[in-house]
């Protein structure tokens, strides 16, 4: 098995070592932030807090090559049920409409479906980043299609590819296979089939160091050949831009790909993305309660902006809702194209 | 100049050409545009048609472009290469089909 960069004691395993490649190493790329300026922005603030995305655990039974967890079987990083109690309480602001679990695998936080349970009863509107195998990795996952639908939690999934070589090479041996028979089980307890409000939504991320092509036109192709070869509907495909950073920069400083992919984010540019970053409207939490930007400002323990409070345990909203969000380099990588950052394309 | 014909860098110089004629350079580019939008084929199937005529004509240029543009778009490297072996196949077919010519020639002169 794979491991992870932090159990392998890599230097991209520390934030700080990730943000000098990217901040030092290409000194003649212009900055993200002046870059935005020269459309006028000289900072960047939410548009409000709608979704609050709650990094549950770093533990997956994955350990896929762009990860920018750096996730894996061996991460022990595990949201408590006490840091749970405190999302419990800050989510109770009514502008939060939706909770975004993610992880790692998030099912394998021994209190996730307590988790879940607690949130629906506050009438949140649950997302939950399913990786699919995690639905065979044991039997006591097997009925997780039932658990979903029950809390009518929109799945969202990675498969960035509709052929096994493909998404194999990016997410290991044998995901394809496995995945598919995930999603068949979730199409059987009517995820993706009809307009039952069951949605299953899949994300494309390049499996390599490119961007990802039209996302209309993969979605198109995904639901052709899905369903040709193996009967799977699902509702949407987002295309998303993989982020420079942790796994993926691994891959990419190892390849050789580095400043030909930081040159390709930046000369796909496209300022119609910057105020729909995903940083405008979410909060980003993570394990042990510390609140960032985004999940990618996480993973670089970028944590948000004082005055603005940097864990759960002093959750303001409004100060939230005034901060500066952190920009770095890596920030390119959601303004690429149609710009993506989580969700999908979110520009035109 | 370089001290080679090829340089990888100059594909994406490619656009300057339009310094020294720009409404011929203007008007290629939009046909160029026009032609792999998405019609009758998408713009995926043209992408492999490009990549197999860029092997055809023997481009250093194009075969970096389509190379990369194909397998993004999504087709596997056993596609790619049987699109090089039609390219292959039909250049070698246009070799052969002239040894009719030849064979031709050779019973019109020979005894
Ligand atoms: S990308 Fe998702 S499934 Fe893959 S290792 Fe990371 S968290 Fe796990
Ligand atoms: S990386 Fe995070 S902070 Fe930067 S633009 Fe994207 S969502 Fe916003």
């Amino acid at each position: 098995m794979i491991k992870s960069l932090k159990v392998l004691n890599h230097n991209l395993s520390n934030a700080d070592n990730q943000l000098s490649i990217l901040e030092n190493e290409l000194p003649r790329q212009t900055a993200f932030r002046n870059k935005i300026a020269a459309f006028g922005y000289t900072a960047l603030q939410p548009s409000g807090i709608e979704v609050f995305q709650i990094n549950i655990g770093k533990m997956c039974n994955q350990v896929c090559k762009h990860c920018h967890v750096d996730a894996g079987p061996d991460r022990k990083e595990i949201m408590t049920i006490e840091t749970m109690q405190l999302c419990l309480v800050a989510i109770q602001n009514p502008t939060i409409k939706t909770v975004d679990l993610t992880g790692g695998a998030p099912e394998l936080n021994p209190n996730f479906r307590w988790f879940v349970t607690e949130i629906k009863k506050l009438g949140k509107h649950i997302i939950v980043r399913c990786n699919l195998t995690i639905i065979l990795a044991n039997k006591k996952f097997n009925d997780l299609p039932d658990f979903f639908k029950l809390h009518q939690v929109e799945v969202v999934s990675s498969l960035p590819s509709f052929t096994a070589q493909r998404t194999d090479s990016q997410r290991g041996d044998g995901v394809f296979n496995d995945s598919i028979k995930a999603l068949q089980m979730l199409n059987a307890v009517g995820y993706g089939v009809a307009n039952n409000g069951l949605i299953l939504n899949l994300v494309y991320n390049p499996a390599g160091a490119f961007l990802p092509p039209s996302q209309a036109a993969l979605e198109t192709e995904y639901k052709t050949e899905l369903f040709k070869n193996f009967g799977i509907t699902f509702n949407s495909l987002f295309a998303i831009t993989n982020m420079p950073i942790s796994r993926y920069l691994d891959y990419l400083l190892v390849s050789g790909n580095y400043q030909k992919y930081m040159d390709k984010l930046i000369a796909a540019f496209n300022p119609s993305a910057i105020n729909n970053v995903m940083c405008r409207n979410t909060i980003s939490v993570s394990w042990d309660g510390f609140l960032y930007d985004c999940d990618f400002n996480q993973m670089l323990d970028l944590k948000v902006k004082y005055p603005a409070p940097q864990h759960l345990s002093e959750f303001n909203i409004q100060l939230l809702n005034t901060r500066n969000i952190v920009l770095k380099q890596h920030c390119y990588g959601c303004t690429a194209g149609a710009g993506s950052s989580c969700g999908g394309a979110v520009a035109i | 100049m370089a001290n080679h014909y090829y340089n990888s860098e100059d594909l994406g110089k490619f656009g300057n050409i339009g310094e020294y004629q720009k409404p011929l350079a203007d008007k290629f580019f939009d046909y160029y545009g026009e032609v792999f939008k998405n019609g009758a084929l998408t713009e995926k199937e043209k992408s492999l048609i490009a990549l197999a005529v860029a092997h055809a004509v023997q481009c250093p240029y194009c075969i970096d472009a389509y190379s990369a543009d194909a397998y993004e778009k999504g087709y596997s490297q056993q596609q790619m290469m049987e699109a090089v072996h039609v390219a292959a196949a039909i250049k070698g077919g246009a070799v052969l089909v002239h040894g009719v010519q030849m064979m031709n020639k050779v019973k019109e002169i020979a005894m």
